[in-house]
């Protein structure tokens, strides 16, 4: 790159600035939220109740209830979402119908998160008379991350290459059987990504459970699905929002716990793809 | 040629690809354990040809198949044939080594699990890799990755492979196209020796290893089926000019 | 070994059964995308229609004034609107530049090892939450921009604007990029041969052929950004006026729904009404969505 004249070195300038714009402010948010947060980390603050109306204590059922939550997407959306994946990837061809489901995937991702809110609401808690739960909010946001792990396990399914697919045909295995022990465990690394990273967005998502899962104030753990819970996103929103006079520290704690939970997951994932790429032999 | 032997009846075969056809009115008999091999330019339909006849063709979309494919007198497009039941009948060996990335007694015996035997595979293993002349090289690391094994050793263990389906009939394309002289030599050996079981039909554009391993050749080009005979007889005194063209290499 | 003629194999009829079996359990799964976005609608519609029996259609979509809960209550969806779309336009304006630029710098000018190390960073800016967006907006920036502008509160839809810009610039980064990299180096090497300096290359050349994919790009950033709900129920101070300046309060469709859905009554008017609201959400993201992915379909068609 040989800039020539001011008005090159001054776009080349403007590219470098607009880089800097964008990580920077990423750094930032990182350094302010462990810079203000850690005085409030502790082992308490991890494992205990919250006490005083959430101004001291810890956040243990907020963050229990975002694993549990996550855990149960998870459940229902992996396997759903892997089977539309093989549908797409195995058995639709290139057809009208192909088309079809890839606009209505692209069209679920598109839908705001709270608006996937209203539909649990509506759906779940109401029509299926489901109530504020676990459970209700599992299934919200298992269709909200659907798009994410069909579109992560297609892409997956497709790496895999064609000659083993061919191979295992010409050995007279079936079409299903083909699938499920030659290209599923070929895939599946692939699809555990697009599985983690599913996982870091309906960890950090507010507005889905706003309606259908989330607790204000819980000091328990849920004891079935049929239970509201507490999450990490929606405590940070109302400890920030709703109670007066929540010492900063615990405020910026929160956030730095619910960060460093989102990042670690995404972090799994962005290692895990750079380890499928690495050890790839075909 | 011997009809009673005949194991592969074509009659009036056409192939489309789309609106292009890719074989035109393809006629012949195959004898039941003997080497035929397919020769021709490459484009020339005969790797199409070899893979109408376990119907892999099946696997690309818009491609149509008219006139009939006998194999054990069963027309093998009719509605009621079990792909599935062909394939097994029918192995197949591709021009690339293609393991599956897994070990090597996984792969052995993937068709046999397949097809629900779970017992005696160790026996199996062993006399599959005997019969393909790789036990020697293979017998202490048959938990390691077929990944691991070199290129000629990998598709000596796809012959194996198919082999262990028990098939009757096994397809090669260009099986060595992508392996070196020694490792070529070998197969070619394998072939000689499979032939006492098997039926074989290999395409391939090394008309040297036509002539060298076949008993009978068929000459392709444009998806026509220009000659086919004894391979002495194809070799040496061609009837058509255009196989004696082709294998004279005047063109191709 | 055996030859084809023989009866069906045992065990392949089992076979066969089960293999129908699972095909049709596996077709379902692929048409239930379908279902869902369809299921999503119905139950809009459903919860929303209700609304129109009481309250006229027109005075929703024409109304000025959001008083849910006087009485009369009234139902006035154009300060929500514009709430939303003044948020989502002072956002594109800021993101819309810097997310092209960062695009252009990193599939054309950055060096593999920057790249590498940048790319990361990008995809952690799109993992943060938007609850944690909305967290800092509040307690870092919105001060800032109180007295920066010397305002009576710092929760406007300028604080919203920013904050939501750097929720939009990972998808607009990353698809945009991703457009000019799917550029044919053909055209770049024509370019440079014709002694093209690099820059005439990527402006002339690489930016004009990925533009459709850039605009994709620029579209699926806007949906995402008048999707968003939390940082803008944070942190643009949530009045339901009209905005005449970007240094004011707003309060937008999404930040509506959350703020009041959970003390509507359910099925009354009020809850109909926020459903009402959703539904429009609903039909502007579609048509943003539907009409960005035929675009970026068309694109990777052509483009290559």
């Amino acid at each position: 790159m040989r800039p020539r004249g001011i008005g090159e070195w001054l776009a080349y300038g403007l590219l470098y600035l607009s880089i800097v714009l964008v990580t920077l402010p990423v750094a930032a948010v990182l350094f302010i939220l462990v810079s203000r947060g850690y005085s409030a980390i502790s082992w308490e603050f991890l494992t205990a109740m919250p006490r005083m109306g959430m101004r001291a204590g810890g956040i243990f059922p907020a963050i229990m209830g975002t694993l549990l939550l996550v855990l149960g997407t998870v459940a229902i959306a992996l396997p759903l979402g892997v089977m539309a994946a093989i549908y797409l990837s195995e058995y639709a061809g290139r057809g009208r119908l192909n088309r079809l489901i890839h606009l209505a995937i692209v069209n679920l991702a598109g839908v705001p998160s709270v608006v996937y809110g209203l539909f649990g609401l509506g759906a779940f808690v109401l029509f299926l008379k489901i109530g504020v739960s676990l459970l209700a909010g599992c299934l919200t946001l298992a269709l909200m991350i659907l798009p994410v792990i069909i579109t992560a396990s297609e892409e997956a399914l497709q790496a895999v290459p064609q000659s083993f697919r061919e191979a295992s045909l010409a050995l007279g295995a079936t079409r299903w059987k083909t699938i499920w022990n030659v290209v599923l465990p070929s895939a599946l690394p692939g699809i555990l990504t697009g599985a983690i990273l599913g996982v870091g967005r309906a960890a950090g998502e507010t507005a889905p459970i706003l309606f259908t899962a989330a607790a204000f104030f819980l000091p328990r753990l849920p004891k079935s699905i049929f239970d509201q819970v507490m999450a990490l996103p929606y405590h940070l929103y109302i400890i920030a929002t709703q109670v007066p006079n929540i010492p900063q520290n615990v405020q910026y704690g929160t956030a730095l716990v619910l960060v460093a939970l989102v990042l670690l997951v995404n972090a799994s994932a962005i290692i895990l793809r750079s380890y499928i790429r690495r050890r790839r032999s075909w | 040629m011997e009809k009673t032997a005949c194991i592969i009846d074509v009659a009036r075969l056409n192939f489309y690809y789309g609106k292009f056809q890719a074989l035109k009115n393809i006629s012949l008999q195959l004898e039941s354990k003997k080497i035929t091999a397919f020769i021709g330019p490459s484009g020339c339909g005969k790797s199409t040809f070899l893979r109408t006849l376990n119907r892999m063709n099946d696997l690309i979309a818009g491609a149509r198949v008219e006139g009939k494919v006998l194999i054990d007198g069963r027309d093998i497009y009719a509605q009621d044939m079990d792909v599935v039941e062909l394939r097994r009948r029918v192995g197949m060996v591709f021009q690339r080594p293609n393991p599956f990335p897994m070990s090597i007694f996984d792969n052995i015996t993937y068709a046999p699990r397949m097809q629900g035997q779970h017992k005696g595979l160790d026996d199996l293993v062993e006399r599959t890799l005997v019969r393909a002349a790789l036990w020697d090289e293979v017998r202490d690391k048959l938990k390691s990755s077929a990944l691991s094994l070199s290129g000629g050793q990998q598709q000596r263990l796809c012959i194996a492979r198919a082999l262990a389906a028990d098939p009757g009939i096994l397809l090669m394309d260009e099986p060595c196209s992508a392996l070196d002289p020694v490792s070529t030599l070998r197969i070619e050996e394998l072939m000689q020796d499979l032939k006492n079981e098997y039926t074989i039909i290999i395409v391939t554009h090394n008309m040297q290893q036509a002539a060298r391993v076949s008993d009978y050749t068929g000459f392709f080009l444009s998806g026509e089926l220009i000659e086919f005979g004894d391979s002495n007889k194809i070799f040496t005194k061609p009837d058509d000019k255009r196989t004696e063209d082709y294998i004279t290499g005047r063109f191709g | 070994m055996f030859p084809l003629n023989n009866p069906t194999q045992k065990g392949r009829r089992s076979e066969r059964w089960s293999e129908w079996a699972i095909e049709r359990i596996i077709l379902a799964s692929g048409l239930l995308t379908i279902v869902f976005i369809l299921l999503i609608f119905t139950f809009l519609l459903k919860d929303s229609l209700p609304l129109f029996k009481v309250y006229p259609l027109k005075a929703f979509l024409t109304g000025r004034d959001w008083y849910p809960i006087s009485d009369p209550a009234r139902f006035g969806l154009v300060p929500l609107l514009a709430g939303s779309l003044a948020v989502t336009l002072g956002s594109v304006i800021i993101a819309v530049p810097l997310g092209v630029a960062a695009a252009i710098y990193l599939a054309e000018v950055a060096r593999p090892s920057i790249r590498e190390s940048v790319k990361p960073v990008v995809e952690m800016l799109a993992a943060i939450p938007s609850v944690v967006f909305g967290f800092i907006g509040l307690l870092i920036l919105a001060p800032y921009i109180k007295s920066l502008f010397d305002l009576p509160t710092g929760l406007t839809a300028l604080t919203g604007s920013i904050m939501l810009a750097f929720m939009a610039l990972p998808t607009i980064i990353s698809i945009s990029e991703d457009a000019i990299s799917a550029v044919p180096r053909e055209y770049r090497e024509a370019s440079l041969a014709l002694g093209a300096t690099q820059w005439q290359t990527i402006s002339r050349v690489m930016v004009p052929a990925a533009l459709s994919g850039i605009t994709a790009a620029v579209m699926l950033g806007i949906g995402r950004v008048i999707g968003e709900t939390m940082t803008v129920l944070m942190v643009t101070g949530n009045a339901a006026l009209i905005p005449h300046s970007i240094t004011q309060p707003v309060r937008t469709m999404t930040a509506t729904i959350a703020a009041e859905m959970g003390e509507a009554v359910q099925y009354s008017e009020h809850y109909f009404a926020l459903f009402s609201i959703g539904a429009v959400l609903f039909v502007i993201t579609f048509a943003i969505n539907f009409t960005a992915d035929i675009v970026l379909h068309r694109f990777r068609r052509v483009g290559r």
